[in-house]
């Protein structure tokens, strides 16, 4: 169990998904100018890569890495069979919340496509085999990490609602770079997090 | 072969992936805590545009609208495959620097993108050239930031020592802060450099823009 929070909190605060690791940060900059779109994103995101995780662990389980099918020779395939899994994933997640979560779906809709292109479903993927994570571990694995792109991106939005009213921004310094100097400094402020661990 | 220089001014200038379109920011920011880690990494994403535009291009008229996002993922997907195994078998050092963000070049904005809007729907070489332009043009913005941050994250250029012995090197630059620093500072240059250009004549400012780039 501990080590099961220890996973958890590493990966969703110590290992910040967009701040230390710079996965997700196309939704990260492009998703990020209002608290709810954010929101919106973050949790769609959460939802996905917690899915995705323990569908690829699954699938590298008993099917590319599994010693009965090749001897376990299909490894090398695991880049392709996980992009092509968590692409379906997502078309698939969105035709079962449209049917039977008409609320969930409302509100998440217009995000769930946009999360093939997001690095960090992928990413969580492959660092999960790297790690040798087995299905539990990478499950929590997953879901601490978006929960870290959930909180990374909801305080992003936050602090640029309140940008967009500052006057004393350089002009050539408004839009995108005072956005990435947000990030740099919202990434220094989650070192403080290493300690905890 | 007009159209094909134009591509390559297209990709490394007038439509850069790093600093005009802001495309593929996750290896951007990731491994360029040194330069010849930005080289590696652009040169890889370069190998991989250039044979992914090639194949779609040639299979543009046999790929069914309906289903061309999968198949271009999964083209995608074998050339990374190809490149990921190739370095880990002659550059290690570089394989094991880059690591998790070879796999991750498949979800590349810059690759999808110009399948979509350039190769899909253009004859093969093009294509080709326009995957040169684009992938030099990101290996290039690759290479500022590393520079940039291998400089003032451990003085060095490339591994060779170019600041004094006496400097101390300001290692946030070489952490993730640094990275978001860096891009913001140059994005603000480029912003600054635009607004000029926009005041004075046209003719002086093309001059002066070509010339910083």
């Amino acid at each position: 169990m501990k080590e099961l929070l220890i996973i958890a909190i590493g990966s969703a605060l110590v290992n910040n998904v967009v701040l230390s690791q710079f996965l997700g940060i196309c939704p990260f900059l492009g998703v990020s100018k209002k608290v709810e779109t954010a929101a919106g994103m973050g949790g769609a995101v959460v939802f996905v890569i917690t899915i995705a995780s323990f569908v690829t662990g699954l699938i590298y389980k008993y099917l590319l890495a599994n010693p009965a099918i090749l001897g376990g020779r299909l490894v090398y395939l695991q880049t392709i069979v996980f992009i092509l899994v968590i692409a379906c994933l997502v078309q698939f997640v969105e035709m079962f919340l449209k049917k039977s979560m008409p609320s969930l779906y409302k509100a998440l809709g217009v995000y769930l496509p946009l999360i093939t292109t997001n690095c960090a479903v992928l990413g969580v993927a492959l660092t999960n085999v790297q790690k040798e994570y087995n299905i539990l571990t990478g499950v929590i694995n997953g879901f601490g990490t978006a929960v870290g792109f959930l909180v990374a991106i909801v305080i992003m939005a936050g602090i640029r609602e309140k940008i967009e009213t500052n006057t004393g921004i350089p002009e050539s310094f408004k839009g995108t770079p005072i956005v990435l100097v947000t990030a740099a400094l919202m990434s220094i402020a989650f070192f403080g997090f290493s300690g905890l661990i | 072969m007009n159209n094909c220089t134009e591509r390559l001014y297209n990709g490394l200038v007038k439509e850069n992936p790093t600093f005009v379109l802001m495309l593929g920011m996750c290896p951007t920011l990731a491994v360029t805590t040194s330069a010849v880690n930005g080289v590696g990494m652009g040169l890889s994403t370069t190998v991989v545009l250039v044979l992914s535009n090639m194949l779609i291009s040639m299979l543009r008229k046999i790929i069914p609208d309906s289903v061309r996002m999968p198949a271009f993922i999964v083209v995608v997907a074998s050339f990374v495959t190809i490149v990921q195994f190739l370095l880990q078998g002659f550059v290690p050092s570089l394989y094991s620097s880059l690591g998790l963000y070879i796999p991750l070049i498949v979800v590349n904005c810059i690759i999808l993108g110009r399948a979509e809007s350039y190769a899909s729907k253009n004859p093969v070489v093009p294509s080709i050239f326009d995957g040169i332009g684009m992938g030099l043009g990101f290996t290039v913005g690759l290479t500022c930031i590393g520079i940039v941050r291998e400089l003032i994250g451990s003085g060095k250029i490339f591994g060779v020592q170019i600041m004094p012995s006496s400097y101390e090197p300001i290692t946030i630059f070489i952490l993730a802060p640094g990275a978001f620093l860096v891009l913001s500072a140059l994005v603000a240059l480029q912003n600054k450099i635009k607004a000029k250009t926009a005041k004075t004549a046209a003719g002086s400012a093309e001059t002066s823009s070509a010339a910083e780039e």
